[in-house]
């Protein structure tokens, strides 16, 4: 368990800022996840932690020592990488030690810790064999057991789940929170999956273009999305955007839609709003004050997502029950104006 | 097998039993999958004697007799005794067999002043060829592997520059080489002839290992590098022991290049050193008494057997290489 601090960092590949005054604060033994489509510089962070890129200036903290300029493996840290990155020519316990032994760790020790992590991950009947001869989730935990025997304060991740077919990915998701709670490690988790990210953490960063859009809990970043980047970047189907603009009191008015409860923390400052409307916040009932049609139908499974068209907008709606609808139905619906999100149309800030 | 050389899969997505490889074609075992694919097997079992696949084989045995028939006839000839050559018959089979001219081009017959055979030219070709294939291995694949992870200021502009070496035509720097040698004091000896063939061998083998390294997802160094690895301990640990395919490829291009070569043992190695090519050309210039054009046979088939066996065992690997070499840049 080890704090990671971020102070003012700035990195640049080439010629390119990738990320400029960059702060974060990671609290011993929280899982905080980077989230962020890719070119946005998550990834660039993380190695940035590691030690795999140099910092063109600020510092790193790790444990609260200064690590700014320290070599990988003095870092505290152990790493599980995307394409698992196993050294193909070793066998699993080799794939495991390589790292300890390098460190000159005794031998009974090495021992230890590696079929203390075989346990963890269910490797121990895996040990002789060569990654060839591994599955891709097998590999996946083999590169998670090299990182763990290391005992590190700080476990890092990038992207280790997206190799993985989807049933193995929702397996070893769960895996990785259980491990999570049983040492109680800070770990840091890049992903662009935003279930990934929803699931894992105990706080979620979002980034775009280098900068952090904003930082909470998988709710607040769900529900009060900072701006319209975060807003459209979570959730799925993505939320709808419709423009418009409140009076004083908060009624909302745009094409085709007006909301008569009033939205958002009053008192609004009247003027020109984008609405932000989940589907969960959309309510296809025969008493909904609005009108539109059904222009497709996705069934779930457990739920239905009715696409309807309302003036010019297209809005996803969540459906529980098994009515049945069909395009060019006729349907009325009523939105959650208590739980919708209100954006400024020019910055596209949270109101 | 016609793939590029490539590092060995470390990840995608291949799960645990690895499928053997198997092409479009199977074979006619096991049901086919389709009902739609039998009539197409049949037709291109039909078509295997239409006009077209004839003119192949034709071109291709014609073209294959167009390159053996001078073997043959070295062969033959370094089996005759002389008598039977002067008759002419050039491509008849020997009548008398004699593996006489074979002793004499190993053991007997004179290249300069002395006269034992060609065998001191081939203990001095191997004595270059084996430490500048070794040493050539071991800076290349330190090149490559440091030009494609550690990426040193300027690794693009140093292997530019080396790239370029590649095409200076030997000739040109022959001239300055001699006078370098010369004033390093080892002119004509077989340490410069060993470093001749390792400045000239470097471009490709440095662009060899370089090119397979650069296959390697570079996560692997970086996971190595977390491990605590450092520049030599990730080189033989790490990617050395996955080196093996590029290894071979490489010693393959090295021995039949240094093997092979003529003018630079002529000039570099002196006269205790000269190596096989050039003693060769000694036994076949002589021109005291008659040609004897069976031992001449004899000693140019001794002299091509290492590259020919070399090929012949590992042209798969060779072209390869080949293509490893060229495909990725």
């Amino acid at each position: 368990m080890a704090k990671v601090q971020l102070h003012k960092l700035h990195i640049r590949l080439g010629e390119r800022d990738i990320i400029r005054d960059l702060d974060l604060q990671v609290e011993p033994g929280e899982f905080l996840v980077l989230l962020g489509p890719s070119g946005c510089g998550k990834s660039t962070l993380l190695h940035s932690i590691a030690g795999l890129v140099e910092p063109a200036g600020g510092a790193i903290e790790i444990g609260g020592h200064d690590m700014t300029d320290a070599d990988p493996s003095e870092r505290g840290i152990g790493m599980v990488f995307q394409s698992y990155a196993l050294y193909p020519t070793m066998t699993v316990e080799a794939n495991m030690s390589f790292g300890l032994r390098i460190a000159g760790t005794p031998r009974d020790e090495i021992r230890r810790r590696v079929a203390r992590a075989a346990e963890m991950l269910q490797l121990d009947a895996l040990l002789a064999r060569k990654p060839a001869q591994l599955s891709g989730g097998q590999r996946q935990r083999v590169a998670i057991g090299r990182a763990l025997v290391r005992e590190a304060g700080v476990f890092l991740f990038d992207e280790p789940l997206s190799n993985l077919d989807a049933k193995l990915r929702a397996e070893l998701r769960r895996e990785l929170k259980l491990l999570h709670q049983a040492l109680g490690s800070t770990m840091i988790y890049v992903t662009h999956d935003q279930v990934e990210a929803m699931t894992l953490a105990s706080r979620i960063v979002v980034m775009e273009k280098g900068r952090i859009q904003q930082i909470g809990t998988p709710a607040e970043v769900y529900e009060r999305p900072a701006n319209r980047f975060v807003a459209g970047f979570l959730g799925a189907p993505a939320m709808a955007f419709i423009d418009g603009e409140v009076d004083g009191a908060g009624h909302f008015r745009g094409d085709a839609i007006a909301l008569t409860p009033a939205v958002g923390v009053l008192p609004v400052p009247a003027g020109a709003v984008v609405l932000g409307v989940r589907p969960e916040h959309v309510a296809i009932r025969a008493d909904g004050p609005l009108r539109a049609e059904v222009t497709l139908v996705e069934p779930m499974g457990n739920h239905q997502v009715v696409w309807l068209r309302c003036g010019r907008h297209a809005l996803g709606a969540l459906v529980h029950d098994m009515r049945s609808f069909a395009p060019g139905d006729q349907v009325a619906f009523a939105i959650d104006a208590a739980r919708v999100s209100l954006f400024d149309p020019h910055d596209g800030q949270r109101r | 097998m016609s793939r590029s050389i490539q590092p060995p899969a470390l990840d995608r997505d291949v799960a645990a039993p690895v499928q053997p490889e198997h092409g479009p074609e199977q074979g006619p075992v096991g049901p086919a999958p389709l009902p739609a694919r039998a009539p197409v097997r049949g037709r291109s079992r039909r078509r295997r004697w239409n006009p077209a696949r004839i003119g192949i084989y034709v071109f291709l045995l014609g073209a294959a007799a167009f390159f053996l028939l001078p073997l043959y006839v070295m062969v033959v000839t370094s089996l005759k005794p002389m008598i039977e050559i002067r008759q002419g018959g050039i491509l008849a089979l020997p009548h008398a067999w004699t593996f006489e001219p074979w002793r004499q081009a190993w053991s007997g017959v004179c290249t300069g002043a002395a006269c034992e055979g060609i065998r001191g030219g081939f203990r001095n070709s191997v004595w270059i060829t084996v430490p500048s294939t070794l040493l050539a291995i071991a800076i290349g694949a330190v090149n490559g592997y440091a030009l494609s992870f550690w990426r040193p200021r300027g690794a693009n502009l140093l292997f530019g520059i080396l790239l370029a070496g590649a095409f200076v035509p030997v000739q040109v720097m022959i001239y300055p080489l001699v006078r370098v040698m010369a004033l390093a004091g080892i002119f004509g000896s077989l340490p410069a002839i060993v470093l001749v063939h390792l400045v000239f061998g470097m471009p490709v083998m440095t662009l060899l290992f370089r090119n397979y390294y650069a296959g390697v997802p570079h996560e692997l160094f970086q996971a190595a590098r977390i491990d605590g690895g450092g520049f030599w301990r990730i080189f033989l640990q790490v990617m050395l022991p996955m080196s093996l395919p590029i290894v071979v490829v490489a010693a393959i291009m090295q021995v039949t290049g240094v093997w092979n070569d003529y003018i630079l043992g002529l000039v570099f190695a002196g006269r205790d050193n000269l190596p096989m090519t050039v003693e060769l050309n000694n036994v076949i210039n002589t021109t005291t008494g008659t040609r004897q054009y069976n031992v001449n046979m004899a000693a140019t088939i001794l002299t091509a057997l290492l590259p020919l066996a070399l090929y012949f065992f590992s042209g798969r690997w060779f072209v390869r290489g080949i293509a490893a070499g060229a495909v990725k840049g």
